[in-house]
């Protein structure tokens, strides 16, 4: 741990929205990765998941954390038919964008780029802020996912219909739903429990 | 299967056989897993160390910030826990003063400075403070930032919540109750909105 540079911390905590791999620290004591019980494993779902000290923070009350986590899987993983994954991820990285989470942003975002191969378009919304004009899609699920992260919800028969004219079915459209309310969810864990940092 | 009453299609208005219900049947582990983190928030025995009454409490007032038909599911489920009449007027109570618009905050000093949006900070009342006892009054105090005011989150946050008596664990809880019913009433709202305006086109 020894460093030349004393006057500054190794890690620093970002103050922009990037696509970059960032790194989270929990401001609570997360269960020891050691000392996770069976029933805490069971709500990681995957046991690779005991490496994250934000998991591992959740698993002090491993039922919800099991039930979160399979359905956030379902809501965005299950590709059966319904919106394609990339717009899923976008939803979720504006939500991000609009309730300020940026380590939430930096990973759904990330993910969006992976599934759109867009990275250039995915990363004006995190410079320009979702007010950006990308494409009427892209840009209706962006706004989509602002009015119903407003609080105060904004989202009404004007975003179903904006998004059934761009050829969204019903399925599809609450698949709009789930992802911009999941990342309230997770929004609101990731923000409070713990911070993000570079490197 | 479900032989409970799935409490997202209450909320959300949907009827069975409904083409709504038919739409959430299509995703069922997703169906079945928001239903189930209901069920570990609100019937499951407690083993974080908080009541039934200060879970419904803090739903309550999370729902009545957002408004709608969560704020009365939550509000009767109180109602009905011993002394729950009197508390759910006191979250009333609260849920009125605290009435504002969301998301603001501030971001970490930056290019990000210029988004920062100004917001109020929600304090309990002295004398309602005393009502609902200092364990419930921090919660709610955290819990009107973690709706209105996310962004805001920091370490020291957690100052109050320890001093009242909240551990590790319990923290845990009452952040997933807060997120959860983020979640729950965005959910509704949205597949209610779905339901009345685009099926069946």
């Amino acid at each position: 741990m020894s460093s030349t540079t004393l006057d500054r911390p190794a890690k620093t905590a970002p103050n922009a929205f990037t696509q970059a791999e960032l790194g989270w620290n929990a401001w609570l004591d997360p269960v020891p990765e050691e000392a996770l019980t069976e029933r805490q494993k069971e709500g990681l779902v995957d046991i690779a998941r005991a490496k994250s000290p934000y998991f591992r923070l959740l698993a002090h009350d491993p039922d919800i954390l099991r039930a979160r986590t399979l359905a956030d899987k379902d809501i965005f993983y299950n590709t059966r038919s319904g919106l394609g994954r990339a717009e899923r991820e976008l939803a979720a990285a504006a939500a991000s964008r609009s309730n300020g989470c940026i380590y939430c942003a930096s990973v759904h975002a990330r993910f969006a780029s992976t599934f759109s191969k867009r990275r250039e378009d995915v990363q004006r919304l995190l410079d320009e802020g979702t007010g950006v004009d990308i494409d009427p899609l892209w840009n209706a699920v962006i706004e989509a996912s602002v009015a119903l992260t407003a609080t105060p919800i904004a989202f009404g028969p004007e975003h179903v219909r904006k998004l059934r004219d761009l050829g969204l079915d019903d399925l599809a459209i609450s698949d709009v739903i789930h992802a911009a309310a999941f990342f309230n969810w997770a929004n609101r864990l990731m923000l409070s429990l713990g911070e993000p940092e570079i490197g | 299967m479900t032989q409970t009453t799935d409490v997202l299609d209450g909320l959300a208005g949907v009827a069975p056989g409904s083409a709504l219900d038919t739409l959430r049947r299509e995703r069922p582990q997703t169906r079945d897993n928001v239903q189930a983190s209901y069920a570990a928030l609100f019937e499951a025995p407690d083993e974080t160390g908080i009541a039934q009454s200060d879970r419904l409490a803090v739903a309550s007032f999370v729902a009545l910030l957002h408004g709608g038909p969560a704020a009365e599911y939550y509000l009767g489920l109180l109602e009905a826990e011993p002394e729950g009449g009197k508390l759910a007027g006191l979250i009333r109570r609260q849920a009125e003063r605290g009435a504002t618009k969301g998301p603001y905050g501030a971001y970490p000093p930056g290019p990000l400075s210029r988004e920062d949006v100004a917001g109020p900070i929600f304090k309990v009342e002295a004398a309602d403070r005393a009502a609902l006892g200092e364990r419930l009054t921090t919660a709610l105090e955290h819990t009107h930032q973690l709706v209105f005011h996310l962004r805001d989150a920091k370490e020291s946050d957690f100052a109050p919540l320890k001093a009242a008596g909240w551990s590790t664990s319990a923290i845990v809880t009452l952040s997933q109750i807060v997120a959860y019913l983020s979640f729950q009433i965005r959910a509704a709202h949205g597949l209610q909105v779905l339901g009345l305006h685009a099926l069946g086109v």
